[in-house]
C-alpha cells in the first residue's frame, strides 16, 4: 500500500518558474525513500507540499489514500525535521520534544512517558531539563528527530537533516536515522544533495532535475544502470569517453576513439549503428590504472589519502578522471600509464 | 594602530592628539548641559543659574508640591504607556505581515509606515489638525494619542521587522507540522522568539511619546498638559530653577528607562 501518492504534482512559482514539473511518485508504506538532485531541481519544494508548508498549482497529493491538497499543515500528522534543526530554543528539550503531543489532546502522565520513551529511541535519556543551546549539533538533530518521531506522524519528512553536521557526524547520524526508521517502522522521505546519504540510505532512490523526475530505483539499480548522462554524472564520478561505433553484436558495442584506441562496451542501453559518434560512460573507480589499452599521461593527482584521483589525459586528447586505491604510494603528475577498462562497466546512453 | 606606525612617528602622535582632543570637545558640547541642568537642579539659590551657594532638594519638593506639574506627568506617563503600547501591537502585526506574508501592494505599505520618521513633525502636526478640523472634531486626549501612536509606529515596525528577518521561518514551520494553528503559533513560538524586539520598541516608542512637544503642541487641547510642554509654558514667564529640577527627572527618566530595558532583555535572552 502507498503511504504517499503524488499524482501529476506540479509547482508553478510567479514569474513562469516551474519549481516542480508534473510529478508522479508513490511512496510505499514504511519505505526509505530519497529525492536526490541539484539545489534547485525542486526537491525541496516536492517535500514542502507534502508537508503542506507549500500548496501545490496542481495534481494530487495523497497521504495513506486520503487527498490532503486543502488539509492545512497542522491538520496533516507528518513530522519534519529541518536543516537546521528549528528547536524552540526559548523551550525546554522536554517542552520541545512534548510540544506536538499538546495538540493531540495526550493526558500529562502518558506526554512524560512519550517524551521518555521518545528521547530513549534516539539515544539522549536524561536531557529533559536542558535547553538547545546546551546541546550539541548532532544532540540537537536527535532531539529534532524525536520531536518529529513522537507524534507517531504517518510520514516522517527530512530536508537535509544531516548538512549542518560535520563528516564524521554525518555519518554517524544517517546510520542511525536510517536504524530507527527501520526500527518504528515509520515511512520516510528524504531530501539530500549529497549521493553517498542518499545511497546509503534509502530503499529507493529518486533522482530529480528541473522539477522532473530523471529516474527512480534502489540505490544499486540507480547507480549502476544509470537511463541518462545528468543521473550518470550526478552519481559520482562519470566519465564520458567519446568515439565512434566499429562493430556491433547485438547489445556488444566496440567503440573506437581519435587515437585509435578501443573501448568495448559489453550492455549497451540502446541500438547504435555503424560508424554512429557516442559518447561511452564509464565511472571513474571503474577505471584501472596499469595494464589496458589505453595510453595516456598522467594530468593532475588529487591525493585523497586511501585513494587518489587521478586527471589523465588519453593519447587523442580527450580527458578522463580515475578513481584508484593507492597500494605503493601514489603516481606522479607527467607519468606515462595505461588504462584498463572492463567491458561490463562501460555504457552507452 | 598598524596604520599610525606606518606614518612617521612625530606626525602620527600630533594627529592622535587632536583626534583625541576633538573627541573630548564633541562629548562636552553635548552633555554639558544635560549635566548644568542637572548641577543647577540641587542649587539653593533662587536664581536658576550659576553660581552654586548650597545644596538643597527644595526645588524637587516645590515641583511635587505644584499640581499643574504633577497632573502633566500623569498625562505624560499614561499618554507614553499607551501610544506605546497601541504603536506596538500596531507594529508587530504589520512587520508580521510585511516579513512572513507577499502580497499586492506589499513596497507601497512598506514606504507608507516609515513616511512619519521622514515627515517633518510640523507637517504631521499642521496636518493631522488640518484633517481632524475636516471631519469636525475637537481636539482632545484621544487625538494625541492618536497623534503619537502614528509617531512611533514606524519604530516599533522597524524594530520587530529586524528580528523577525533574523528569525528563521523554520521556527514556525516546524510549529505548524507538529499540529499548532497559526494562532498557537504565534503566541507559542514567534511572540516569545520577539520578544527583545517587543519591549525595545515599546521602550522606543514610550520614550519618544514621552519627549515630544512640536508636534503635542499642534494636537494638544488647551488645559491639557504633557511634561514637555509644560516646561516650554514654564519658560515663557521665568527660568525658575523648578524648571532645572523638572529636566532632571525628565533626563533621569528618559535614560534610566531604556537602560532597564536593555537590562530585562539582556536577562531574558540569557535565562532561555
Amino acid at each position: 500500500m502507498s503511504s504517499v501518492e503524488l499524482k501529476k504534482v506540479e509547482k508553478h512559482f510567479s514569474g513562469g518558474v516551474v519549481a516542480v514539473d508534473a510529478i508522479d511518485l508513490d511512496v510505499p508504506d514504511g519505505a526509505f525513500v530519497t529525492l536526490l538532485g541539484p539545489s534547485g531541481c525542486g526537491k525541496t519544494t516536492t517535500l514542502r507540499m507534502v508537508a503542506g508548508l507549500e500548496t501545490p498549482t496542481g495534481g494530487e497529493i495523497r497521504i495513506k489514500g486520503q487527498r490532503v491538497n486543502e488539509t492545512p499543515i497542522h491538520q496533516r500528522n507528518l513530522g519534519m525535521v529541518f536543516q537546521n534543526y528549528a528547536l524552540f530554543p526559548h523551550k525546554s528539550i522536554f517542552d520541545n520534544v512534548a510540544f506536538g503531543l499538546k495538540y493531540r489532546k495526550v493526558s500529562k502522565s502518558d506526554i512524560a512517558a512519550r517524551v521518555k520513551q521518545a528521547l530513549d529511541i534516539v539515544r539522549l535519556p536524561g536531557v529533559e531539563e536542558r535547553f538547545p543551546t546546551q546541546l550539541s549539533g548532532g544532540q540537537q538533530q536527535r532531539i529534532a528527530l524525536a520531536r518529529a518521531l513522537v507524534i507517531e506522524p504517518d510520514v516522517l519528512l527530512l530536508d537535509e537533516p544531516l548538512s549542518a553536521l560535520d563528516a564524521n557526524l554525518r555519518e554517524e547520524m544517517r546510520g542511525e536515522i536510517k536504524a530507527i526508521q527501520q526500527r518504528i517502522g515509520v515511512t520516510a522521505i528524504f531530501v539530500t544533495h549529497d549521493q553517498g546519504e542518499a545511497l546509503a540510505m534509502s530503499d529507493l532512490v529518486v533522482v530529480m532535475n528541473k522539477g522532473r523526475i530523471e529516474q527512480r530505483g534502489a540505490p544499486a539499480e540507480v547507480y549502476e544502470h544509470p537511463r541518462s548522462e545528468f543521473v550518470a554524472n550526478f552519481l559520482g564520478n562519470a566519465n564520458f569517453v567519446s568515439g565512434t561505433v566499429a562493430a556491433v553484436n547485438g547489445k556488444r558495442v566496440s567503440v573506437v576513439l581519435a587515437d585509435g584506441a578501443r573501448i568495448d562496451v559489453a550492455d549497451s542501453a540502446r541500438a547504435v549503428e555503424m560508424g554512429e559518434a557516442v559518447n561511452v560512460i564509464v565511472r571513474a573507480e571503474k577505471i584501472e590504472l596499469g595494464g589496458g589499452g589505453l595510453a595516456g599521461t598522467i594530468a593532475a593527482v588529487d591525493y585523497l589519502g586511501s585513494t587518489a584521483r587521478y586527471d589523465v589525459t588519453l593519447a587523442g586528447g580527450q580527458k578522463v578522471t580515475a578513481l584508484a586505491t593507492i597500494r605503493d604510494g601514489a603516481r606522479r603528475v607527467g607519468e606515462a600509464v595505461s588504462l584498463a577498462i572492463a567491458a561490463e562497466h562501460c555504457r552507452i546512453l | 594602530m598598524s596604520m599610525a606606525a606606518a606614518r612617521q612617528p612625530g606626525e602620527g602622535r600630533i594627529g592622535w592628539a587632536l583626534l583625541r582632543l576633538w573627541s573630548i570637545a564633541v562629548y562636552l558640547f553635548m552633555f554639558a548641559p544635560i549635566v548644568v541642568v542637572i548641577l543647577l537642579a540641587f542649587n539653593s539659590s533662587r536664581s536658576g543659574a550659576f553660581p552654586m551657594e548650597g545644596f538643597s532638594l527644595q526645588w524637587f519638593g516645590k515641583l511635587f508640591a505644584n499640581q499643574s506639574i504633577v497632573d502633566a506627568f500623569k498625562t505624560s506617563l499614561i499618554l507614553a504607556g499607551t501610544s506605546g503600547a497601541l504603536a506596538t501591537v500596531i507594529g508587530i502585526m504589520a512587520a508580521l505581515a510585511l516579513v512572513r506574508y507577499s502580497f499586492k501592494g506589499k513596497e507601497g505599505i512598506q514606504t507608507f509606515l516609515s513616511l512619519p520618521l521622514l515627515m517633518p513633525e510640523v507637517v504631521m502636526g499642521v496636518a493631522l489638525l488640518m484633517f481632524l478640523k475636516f471631519i469636525s472634531m475637537p481636539r482632545s486626549f484621544a487625538v494625541l494619542l492618536l497623534g503619537h501612536t502614528i509617531l512611533s509606529l514606524p519604530y516599533v515596525v522597524l524594530v520587530v521587522q529586524a528580528r523577525l528577518v533574523g528569525l528563521r521561518a523554520s521556527y514556525e514551520e516546524a510549529a505548524w507540522t507538529l499540529g499548532a494553528n497559526r494562532l498557537q503559533t504565534f503566541f507559542e513560538v514567534t511572540l516569545p522568539l520577539i520578544s527583545p524586539a517587543i519591549v525595545g520598541g515599546f521602550l522606543f516608542a514610550a520614550t519618544l511619546s514621552f519627549d515630544n512637544i512640536t508636534a503635542t503642541l499642534f494636537w494638544k487641547k488647551p488645559g491639557i498638559e504633557t511634561v514637555p510642554t509644560k516646561i516650554f509654558a514654564m519658560l515663557r514667564t521665568s527660568i525658575s530653577p523648578e524648571i532645572n529640577a523638572l529636566g532632571a527627572v525628565m533626563i533621569v527618566i528618559t535614560i534610566l528607562l531604556p537602560l532597564i530595558g536593555g537590562y530585562m532583555v539582556r536577562r531574558f535572552a540569557k535565562t532561555k
